[in-house]
């Protein structure tokens, strides 16, 4: 059995403690972190924006103005997972695999969850409100198109009972038609 | 509405359809090489041939170009001063220990890290130039973040985003304030002043902007253990950009140029550079960007040739009169659009002979509109984002159509009220 989790910045820990608390002992564990190519992005952006200050070309790497605040990023990035990943070993407590992919992060998540029989990954919405809004554009994209089964955990302590929402009221003509 | 005629240059060689046809190509070919740097020269080695055929063409009389670069020297002078300065900065650590204040303040928490993040780049834009911040801060911010286990995308959109929006406060804090500033004839404490206001309502209208946009990026954290040492506190640093505050400050009540107390500034962190082993000469000098400098003369000229020669009859109808409340929210507005298309340099430069005999207000409104407005665009203006797309340059991962939402709702949120702010302070200081 081959078990991905998905580590996020700031939801990971949920994840780690799920596949240590319902992976089988013999299963696979990989570890996956995307960056999202999008923060270097914008910073190469607002470089580019500085029209006639004489940057280099390419990837040639510059000194003083001339550094591309976004190489700097992409490669801060690098190390941040590498640690991320590192501590999210360390925490799972048993062999496993990191992965780590750079791009939309949706995609590589669903593209790397190709062979794996369990997705791990938590939530990352609007946690104050529940309901369609507590899965975030990326989270709501790997649940549609994972082509495994999902294993969606709450980032801290699931919600009890009284967060329900008062049931709607019985209508007036018997049951409502259905949708 | 009425436009702002300017007397007609009389000195010129050229006839004015030939001049006009001239000029207008020169300028696109500076901004287009600009936009595309052919085999990675700098700017300004276009730029300054382009001004040189200008004059000898007789595009531009020579006087009126001596009269532009005379009047751009100064300005291209406390450009270089800032820019040293805040290159210094980094050199003392000053950077580096920004973000471990800011990390120690945010204790792991996005949304309190978010309030550093916009009052450190607020402040730093402001002191030491958009330049800083863009270059020097933003890595500084995405490793702040990283390292407390925050979410770094808000942040450094945030840098990115109060690099134009937070340099509204001071002359040093972009070069379009610089050109203005020079137009204008305010002093750099009235400057200020008026700016003032206009600054805070922009920089707070961001700030709800974001915390809506990036709620759910906000919500998020996983605190990551212990932050490290406190790095050592850049005392000199501080002390030097202080004291250059405190000059400008000075030199306005007195009447000196303010430039100076820049220059002195960058004298004293430099020297101490030299003097410690920790800089060349040839650091020094490049630190203040010699291909910048002359680039931007070059293009002053160039841009002057342009609106000799008919662009100010062709924009001052598009350009409102006058500096009631309309009239500043229209010139902001021509002012956004303009910096959208062909960047905000340019755009100022065309802008400022046409708003300049309006008073200070115009200007300050033009000023507003080419800061605020290319939030827009991720890369400073449509020109260089289409180039960046067509040669596929870095920018697979940006998702062209968040940015433009973040920024479709920032731009107005920050640029109407700061006009209306401006509009205000135009009244009571």
């Amino acid at each position: 059995m081959r078990v991905i989790a998905w580590l996020v910045e700031g939801t990971w820990p949920a994840c780690v403690d799920a596949v240590r608390a319902h992976a089988p002992e013999d299963a696979e564990v990989v570890l996956l972190h995307v960056s999202a190519a999008d923060v270097p992005g914008v910073a190469h952006g607002a470089f580019a924006g500085l029209l006639g200050r004489g940057h280099r070309r390419g990837h040639a790497p510059g000194d003083g103005w001339e550094r591309d605040p976004g190489d700097q990023v992409a490669d801060l990035g690098d190390a941040s997972a590498a640690e991320l990943l590192a501590a999210a070993a360390a925490r799972l407590g048993r062999p496993c695999t990191p992965l780590e992919r750079a791009g939309r992060v949706e995609r590589e998540v669903v593209k790397a969850a190709d062979d794996a029989d369990l997705l791990v990954l938590a939530r990352d919405g609007d946690r104050d409100r529940l309901g369609p809004r507590s899965l975030g554009p990326a989270v709501r994209f790997a649940v549609d198109h994972a082509p495994c089964p999902v294993l969606l955990v709450w980032p801290e302590a699931a919600p009890d009972l009284t967060t329900l929402p008062p049931p709607p009221p019985p209508h007036p003509h018997g049951p409502p038609p259905p949708p | 509405m009425c436009g702002h005629r300017r007397p007609r240059p009389e000195d010129r060689a050229l006839n004015t359809p030939l001049a006009e046809s001239l000029s207008v190509v020169l300028l696109v070919a500076v901004l287009a090489w600009a936009v595309v740097r052919p085999f990675g020269w700098p700017e300004a080695a276009l730029a300054v041939p382009a001004a040189a055929v200008a004059v000898a063409a007789g595009a531009i009389g020579t006087d009126h170009a001596r009269a532009e670069v005379v009047r751009l020297a100064p300005v291209v002078g406390f450009l270089a001063a800032v820019l040293v300065l805040a290159h210094f900065c980094d050199v003392e650590g000053l950077f580096r220990a920004c973000g471990a204040w800011t990390a120690r303040w945010a204790r792991g928490r996005p949304v309190r890290l978010l309030t550093a993040v916009f009052a450190l780049a607020s402040a730093i834009t402001a002191v030491l130039s958009l330049d800083a911040t863009v270059v020097l801060l933003t890595p500084v911010v995405f490793a702040t973040a990283a390292r407390t286990g925050v979410r770094p995308k808000p942040h450094v959109y945030a840098c990115t985003h109060l690099s134009n929006t937070a340099s509204l406060l001071l002359p040093v804090s972009n070069l379009t304030n610089l050109l203005a500033f020079a137009a204008s004839g305010l002093s750099f404490t009235r400057f200020a002043a008026l700016m003032a206001l206009p600054w805070l309502v922009a920089i707070g209208a961001e700030y709800v902007v974001f915390r809506r946009f990036f709620a759910r990026d906000l919500a998020a954290s996983a605190p990551a253990p212990g932050t490290g040492e406190p790095p050592a506190m850049p005392v000199f640093a501080l002390i030097t950009v202080g004291c250059t505050l405190a000059g400008f400050v000075l030199a306005s009540t007195f009447g000196v140029e303010p430039a100076w107390a820049a220059l002195a500034g960058a004298l004293v962190l430099a020297g101490r550079a030299l003097v410690r082993r920790e800089a060349t000469a040839l650091g020094v000098v490049r630190a203040a960007a010699p291909a910048f400098l002359a680039f931007v003369l070059a293009l002053g000229v160039v841009v002057r040739a342009v609106v000799d020669n008919g662009l100010a009859d062709a924009l001052g109808h598009v350009l409102p009169g006058g500096t009631g409340l309309l009239a500043l929210l229209g010139t902001a507005a021509v002012a956004a659009v303009l910096a959208n298309l062909i960047n905000n340099l340019p755009a100022v430069l065309v802008l400022l002979p046409l708003t300049a005999p309006a008073g200070p207000g115009a200007v300050l409104a033009v000023l507003l509109g080419v800061n605020i407005g290319p939030n827009l665009t991720y890369a400073g203006s449509l020109a260089t984002l289409l180039w960046r797309r067509i040669v596929h340059q870095h920018d697979h991962g940006v998702d062209l159509k968040e940015f433009t939402r973040l920024g479709l709702l920032a731009v107005p949120a920050a640029l109407v009220p700061a006009v209306v702010a401006l509009w205000g302070a135009l009244r009571i200081v």
